[in-house]
């Protein structure tokens, strides 16, 4: 009979509807949402405007999961979002006292690993590391400072590499190698050892192919790589974090890169 | 006959700081009269009481950069029932801490000895003068601290949001809209 068959065909195709739908969703904080094949839950976090604190992850460069601000919990196990594929089906905890609690503990080990006097920086109101340290209500730093001696690079005319900030977030590096398509940061050495160098003769900026324009020059989330002689333009109180919050201007990130992604 | 509620008794010093933080306490201006009805001050550059006696709230400004930074400090957690950090220095170091980047002789030697426009080179070695520490230490990493009030330096309104609950005898909550290190 053709109309049993007709009926057949469509529950056929709803069931296989409702195969996908449920195949592709994760729950962020009971609340449920669609994903891509590929995608990270980081990347699905932002496509559906929920913020998970993050400082390492840029929308449009390859993830690092180093920073491990991203942490979420499934289950009893404790991920980076940034590098964790999406599942179907996965139950997601982000906004949490308890994971809030264990990012502010991150922060204050970020804090004092580097030099991180901010009265005496000229990033202090731009910084994302402070911004970060504002949104999860961090008072003190809790550890010991390190007070560590790093070298400072000011052998650039316009640019300056102070690294006695640096997070080694290896944001510069990815946008130096996959946008500006230079390779002009790494990460050399381990542990308390690890620190960014320049790919150049001397080692020093000053030798290498690196221009104020490039992304890797801006894309610092602290103050380690700076533009020289534009201190100080836009005054203090008057900056990104001293009007918005970074959970603002991480979505207006994700915005604009998709924007980009788009038009391309 | 209401009996009359005993005054809060609040000690305030600068360690390794610049009296900026005290400077900021005293942006409160028509407020602290009203302040003063609740509070009265034991040592502070206010008073200039030179000896901590028992008091309610030590308020304390700046790291800790030398000997007498450190018995200052341990006098104020003798005699405070609670010790507040205030401000970027007393935090993590601050400006002073800049100078942990370098050998301590090596800056007593640019100072006084080789530096531009030095006029008769010597190293001051007074017995009057502190000793000062290999470094400058953030005061948490002295003696404990109760609560701890950021900015450089925290505004007015901030002292005021830490200081009222206090007086109440609840537990101060900075909001993190007011949360600024700079």
């Amino acid at each position: 009979m053709p109309g049993r068959s007709i009926n057949k065909a469509m529950l056929r195709t709803l069931w296989i509807n409702m195969m996908t739908i449920s195949s592709s969703t994760i729950r962020i904080d009971e609340q449920e949402i669609f994903f891509e094949a590929g995608q990270t839950i980081m990347d699905a976090a932002m496509a559906a405007n929920i913020y998970i604190p993050h400082l390492c992850h840029y929308p449009g460069l390859p993830p690092s999961g180093n920073c491990r601000l991203c942490v979420v919990g499934i289950g009893n196990r404790s991920v980076a979002a940034c590098i964790t594929p999406a599942c179907a089906g996965q139950e997601i905890r982000n906004n949490t006292a308890e994971l809030n609690e264990v990012r502010k503990v991150v922060t204050q080990m970020l804090f004092i690993e580097g030099n991180h006097i901010c009265p005496t920086c000229e990033k202090t109101g731009n910084c994302k590391l402070q911004a970060i340290a504002y949104f999860l209500g961090m008072l003190h730093d809790h550890f010991p400072q390190f007070y560590p001696h790093r070298e400072l690079d000011a052998s650039h005319p316009h640019i300056l590499l102070d690294r006695s900030r640096c997070i080694l977030c290896d944001l510069c590096v990815r946008a130096s190698r996959e946008i500006d398509r230079k390779n002009v940061f790494a990460i050399a050495g381990r542990g308390i050892q690890a620190h960014l160098i320049v790919n150049s003769p001397s080692g020093k900026l000053v030798d290498s192919t690196i221009k104020v324009t490039d992304v890797a020059t801006t894309i610092c989330p602290v103050g380690a790589i700076l533009i020289k002689e534009q201190g100080y333009q836009t005054p203090i109180g008057q900056r990104i974090y001293d009007q918005r919050t970074i959970r603002e201007t991480a979505q207006q990130e994700y915005v604009s890169a998709k924007a980009k992604n788009d038009a391309d | 006959m209401m009996p009359i509620k005993p005054k809060l008794r609040i000690a305030t010093t600068s360690l390794a700081g610049c009296f900026g933080c005290h400077m900021s306490f005293l942006d409160m201006d028509e407020r602290l009269e009203k302040l003063l009805e609740q509070v009265e001050f034991d040592r502070s550059p206010f008073t200039d009481i030179k000896q901590c006696g028992p008091c309610d709230i030590g308020l304390i400004e700046g790291g800790v950069c030398n000997v007498e930074n450190v018995q200052v400090l341990r006098e104020f957690r003798a005699q405070c029932t609670t010790l507040i950090a205030v401000g970027a220095c007393a935090i993590n170091g601050g400006v002073p801490a800049l100078r942990n980047y370098f050998e301590m002789q090596d800056c007593l030697n640019e100072v006084y000895l080789s530096g531009i426009g030095v006029i008769n080179p010597k190293i001051p070695n007074d017995m009057e003068l502190p000793l000062l520490l290999d470094k400058v230490y953030p005061v948490n990493e002295v003696v404990l601290i109760d609560y701890y009030l950021p900015g450089c330096p925290p505004s007015a309104d901030d002292f005021l949001q830490l200081l009222e609950p206090l007086l109440t005898g609840q537990s101060p909550i900075l909001s993190k809209i007011h949360l600024r290190y700079d």
